[in-house]
């Protein structure tokens, strides 16, 4: 075979290598594994995270085993434990159910199935992205001002109580609530809602039986993600004077106990380790781990609702 | 007979309109939500005013020589803005140079070069990142970070605002990598074909093509994450060191007070806010400053993102 030779080099093969061989692109290969090494970096810093906590927290929940899920606080460390934190995160989680959900998903659906595009829709917009884009913790001074100094509302609520703490939590999730709900109803194809519209039935027909249907599992992922969120909040309800140290709800009524003081698992995680690091740091990060468990659950919940109910148009 | 039958069976408009009853109950449902949405307008309308309420009583009361002093601390009357300015600016830009490489490398990586199995198989490391809560963040700042990082290479003290800013900067990550990620995934394919029918490299295209054409979405994505980290409140209450108040310092090895860690040092512990005080009111005042700045972030960064959305 004759190959084109040019200078006594063999150009058939120089050109053959330069197309073929990805191996002589160095410093694009370098350049790939830096970008790599960014996401290794960050999957590194969650394992050594994960590790320190379970290092630092493991040892008490062992030894203490459920004593220290179903105890009281308490200012001596071998008694304290997180039965009040929990019960004050699920208590506020159910207000953020009862809530913001029902708003936010009834907010999604006027934005998406009802408005036009006025100046009055792009205002609510407006609002709802600059309300997802506030610091938590100044949903915290909200939560003061409205639910703690201003006396009429401040009456019902009782002040510095978990009813404060869930309304403040719920205000906080709801434009989440709102951004996400109205994301899974804008991916219904409007060819569903033009077949409900075509056998007369009204709006309101339409999406309750209709569009509701398959938006529903992009909702409800959206807002199993919302519960963590709340599960996980913490700024505000130090803000809004959750009990830090000690705390006694005696044998009040279940009335009295929501208008009471309370306290939140984040926030108990925040106080341990606040407090006295050396006396309570196993405490804060025993906590943390639990608090991570059930964040786990409530995010694998999640996944597996979208893994399991996902539509693909 | 047939006449009247013939009357009866013909349509009318009224007939099309259907029934009152369900008119009258489409309505209702119609405002139903409606008002759930115009509730965003009245809790944004709550949160101006009673931050400007108690902005307003707090500049009445106070001394103005004492928004300018020595150092922040409540408790004495000194309410110097420059120092919590100073922390809050301080741990925010320690948590950007953090999240800049670590955010946009990933998306990078994410958007150009993994695989669609490999990317399912990564994107999950950001997801459970995004998901740990602040105060977790905070606990693993100052037992973990500042003793092995800051104290170890830096001679820092055990609280120090360095800690903080890393801390700040891993939870600010995966905000930064996600929408640096759309705007990148929104360049058209056309663009990157072209750049290889040219005879360029994947980098030469990477670097040359998709950012500059992703670049209005990339500094919305540093802006948003620059005011989360503005607002990031936990981990620098509990890695910072602040409680109590502080002299200003631009000392990342040092304790230091951010905007944020004032403003839960007052609602708990050593500042512990009693009834109708000053201290009570300058809550006010830091939050409607965290207000300001961080809408203005955000109204910034929503215009980048706008421009991206328009371009493609």
């Amino acid at each position: 075979m004759n190959a084109t030779r040019l200078g006594g080099v063999d150009t058939a093969a120089v050109v053959r290598s330069t197309l073929r061989g990805r191996s002589h692109d160095v410093g694009g290969r370098a350049f790939e594994g830096l970008l790599l090494l960014a996401l290794l970096v960050a999957m590194a810093v969650l394992v050594v995270l994960l590790v320190d906590i379970t290092r630092q927290g493991a040892p008490l929940l062992l030894e203490r085993g459920t004593d220290f899920l179903t105890s009281k606080t308490s200012s001596l460390p071998q008694r304290a434990g997180i039965a009040q934190g929990i019960r004050g995160s699920v208590t506020i989680v159910a207000f953020v159910i009862l809530i913001a959900f029902p708003i936010g998903i009834g907010a999604a659906i006027y934005l998406e199935e009802y408005a036009r595009d006025t100046w009055f829709t792009r205002v609510i917009n407006a609002n709802i992205r600059n309300l997802a884009g506030i610091p938590s913790i100044v949903y915290g001074l909200l939560g003061i001002a409205l639910f703690v100094k201003f006396a009429p509302v401040a009456g019902f609520t009782g002040g510095r109580s978990v009813v404060t703490a869930g309304l403040t939590i719920s205000l906080l999730v709801l434009p989440i609530v709102v951004i996400t709900s109205a994301e899974a109803l804008r991916a219904v194809p409007s060819s569903i809602r033009e077949a409900g519209f075509g056998v007369g039935a009204t709006r309101w027909e339409v999406i309750r039986s209709h569009v509701f249907p398959y938006a529903a599992p992009g909702i409800l992922t959206g807002t199993v993600l919302t519960v963590a969120r709340a599960f996980g909040e913490a700024a505000p309800l130090v803000m809004i004077g959750a009990a830090t140290g000690f705390l006694s709800t005696g044998s009040a009524g279940f009335v009295e106990q929501l208008r009471g003081p309370y306290t939140a698992l984040p926030v108990q995680v925040f106080d341990f380790s606040t407090a006295n690091l050396r006396a309570f740091g196993q405490h804060s990060a025993a906590a943390s781990l639990v608090l991570l468990a059930i964040l786990l659950l409530v995010n694998g919940a999640a996944i597996f609702l979208r893994n399991r109910y996902e539509r693909k148009w | 007979m047939s006449d009247a039958t013939l009357a009866d069976s013909r349509l009318s408009l009224r007939d099309l309109r259907g029934s009152p009853g369900r008119r009258r109950r489409e309505t209702a449902i119609r405002r139903t939500f409606l008002a759930a949405a115009a509730l965003s307008i009245v809790i944004n309308l709550l949160i101006v005013l009673s931050l400007l309420d108690g902005t307003v009583e707090f500049l009445r009361n106070v001394d103005p020589s004492a928004l300018w002093s020595r150092g922040w601390f409540p408790r004495r009357g000194l309410y110097d803005i420059k120092t919590i300015l100073a922390g809050t600016l301080l741990v925010s830009v320690i948590a950007m140079a953090v999240a800049t490489p670590l955010g946009l490398g990933a998306a990078m990586y994410l958007s150009e070069y993994a695989s669609r199995r490999t990317r399912r198989r990564l994107k999950p490391i950001l997801e459970i990142l995004a998901g740990i809560p602040s105060v977790v963040m905070g606990f693993f700042a100052l037992t973990w970070i500042s003793p092995e990082i800051m104290q170890r290479f830096f001679s820092a003290g055990s609280f120090n605002l360095g800690a903080a800013g890393i801390g700040v900067g891993i939870l600010v990550t995966p905000l930064v990598a996600s929408v640096a990620e759309d705007a990148m995934h929104a360049v058209p394919h056309s663009l990157r074909e072209a750049s290889y029918g040219l005879g360029s490299r994947k980098r030469t295209t990477t670097l040359r093509i998709v950012f500059p054409a992703a670049v209005s979405g990339i500094v919305a994505a540093l802006l948003l994450g620059f005011s989360r980290a503005v607002g990031e409140t936990l981990v620098v209450s509990i890695a910072g060191g602040g409680s109590g108040g502080s002299l200003f310092t631009l000392d990342p090895t040092g304790p230091g007070q951010t905007m944020t860690a004032a403003m839960t040092a007052l609602a708990t512990g050593s500042d512990q806010v009693k009834g109708a005080s000053d201290a009570f009111s300058s809550l006010f005042f830091v939050g409607a400053l965290l207000f300001l700045m961080t809408l203005a972030l955000n109204v910034v960064s929503e215009r980048f993102v706008r421009r991206v959305r328009r371009r493609y």
